[in-house]
């Protein structure tokens, strides 16, 4: 999924290549990448299952709007993937409904 | 509480311009944008625009971004990133949360800049995962050098549905085909031809009767129109593809104008429901301006012009311009605007902004 060569743009310069786990399972991505772009070129489409129906749903608008794309990340649900930056070492997982309850101290 | 002269909300085109603008005469400027990164969606248009030399035709996007981002630092206006406005009050106060903190500041002039989003159609399954915006092939393909998929079938074939399609063709992406619910073409044929030529078959008066799939987009069937919109029987027809672009229109993100009580008059060809404004793109609310697409969905390079007269308006407004100068240059822009709001598709817009105007004269 990752453009090699570009026609106009060229090489992306993307950065470190830094290691993070999805459900458990550890896959490479690029620092500061949103978490969305780093899943999709792993292949990983779906972000999250819905509350009432547990249908799928993954990217739709890329840009932070519609919270299609939203995930448990180091276990804080409803974070926006698709503008939400890779750090080394999260732990991502599959979002079910709207998440775990946090309590609050 | 921050007090500046001037706040603009959004570092879009029509944001920066104003800003530049404005700062160059002498206020003292700061801009809000809920992006990690400035310029809004300019960075992500990697081919050449159109016009004359003058409105940097045969420039790419996102190389005008740039000397824009450029202009506006050498000018030493502040950009705050990650900073997204949440309301606007009374006596230009702004509510804006910077990363996880909210903060109250104010100022004599506010300049709405949020552009637009995009609109969607629904059919079934639209909300599978695959089923994407044509803004969302953008930001994935150009920003993060990632192709949204392998095989696309693009919806709409307005010129945001023919650059993107073949943008993404550039990106290594395979386009199935280009469909449309109207009978022509809606972009401009340069965009099509250099599509057509390269063999995407287009569907005009088809829409989508569904996406395929069952976690994920593996088809989709569409299906064509009568006269009269409604679906033929018997015309479906089948596609494989394991994304779905929709290119349908972009509708003006007014939701802060709105709060603002700015008066709004639904207009169709610009959108949708749009902020009156005057010639100096100020709106029924005193002190409010509004500039790019939230003033009626346009081209970047009428963005920037109104821009421009937002910002030279408000450094007017504030005496740092004397009346001379900014009658001037004021109608400089205008005429050069002029150029951009000319030919089949810009005419009728033109049209609707004297509207809007004669709206504001009451």
């Amino acid at each position: 999924m990752r453009i090699k060569e570009h026609p106009i743009l060229g090489n992306f310069d993307k950065g470190a290549e830094v290691r993070f786990t999805f459900d458990g399972q550890t896959m490479a991505g690029f620092e500061n990448e949103p978490i969305s772009m780093a899943l999709r070129s792993n292949r990983v489409l779906i972000h999250r299952y819905t509350a009432k129906r547990n249908e799928p749903r993954g990217v739709f608008c890329a840009i932070g709007r519609c919270t299609d794309c939203i995930m448990i990340v180091n276990g804080q649900p409803n974070i926006r993937t698709c503008v939400e930056p890779l750090k080394a070492g999260m732990i991502i997982e599959t979002q079910k409904g709207k998440g775990p309850v946090q309590k609050t101290e | 509480m921050h007090r500046y002269e001037m706040i603009c909300i959004g570092a879009g085109p029509a944001g920066l311009a104003a800003a530049v603008e404005a700062a160059k005469n002498g206020v003292q400027v700061a801009v809000f944008d809920e992006n990690d990164r400035p310029g809004g969606q300019l960075f992500k248009q990697i081919h050449k625009f159109f016009g004359s030399r003058e409105h940097r035709a045969k420039e790419r996007g996102y190389n005008i971004g740039q000397s824009f981002l450029d202009e506006a630092q050498e000018l030493g206006v502040a950009v705050s990133l990650n900073s997204t406005v949440l309301g606007i009050y009374e006596n230009g106060v702004v509510n804006v949360m910077i990363q996880d903190r909210i903060e109250q500041v104010t100022a004599q002039k506010t300049l709405i800049a949020t552009g637009a989003s995009e609109n969607m159609i629904p059919f079934p399954g639209w909300t599978l995962p695959g089923v994407i915006g044509a803004g969302a092939a953008q930001t994935m393909a150009h920003i993060h050098g990632v192709r949204p998929g392998a095989e696309i079938l693009m919806v709409g074939s307005g010129n945001v549905g023919l650059i993107v399609s073949y943008q993404m063709m550039q990106a290594g992406c395979h386009i199935g085909a280009i469909i449309d619910a109207a009978p022509k073409i809606g972009g401009y044929a340069v965009h099509a031809a250099k599509i057509a030529r390269v063999g995407v078959p287009f569907f005009m008066s088809h829409t989508i009767k569904a996406a395929r799939g069952k976690d994920c987009v593996e088809g989709a069937t569409i299906v064509q129109v009568d006269k009269s919109w409604q679906p033929i029987a018997g015309t479906e027809k089948e596609f494989e593809a394991d994304t779905i672009c929709i290119a349908v229109g972009l509708n003006p993100m007014t939701q802060l104008a709105q709060m603002a009580k700015c008066q709004m008059v639904y207009i169709p060809v610009l959108g949708g429901n749009i902020p009156a404004h005057d010639l100096n793109q100020e709106t029924s609310i005193k002190n409010i301006y509004v500039a790019g697409d939230i003033s009626g969905i346009e081209e970047a390079s009428t963005a920037v012009i109104e821009g421009r007269i937002a910002g030279l308006a408000i450094a007017h407004s504030l005496g740092y311009l004397d009346d001379q100068s900014f009658k001037d240059q004021h109608k400089r822009q205008l005429k050069s605007m002029q150029g951009l709001r000319s030919g089949s598709h810009g005419e009728a817009r033109g049209k609707a902004k004297v509207y809007l105007n004669a709206v504001m004269k009451g």
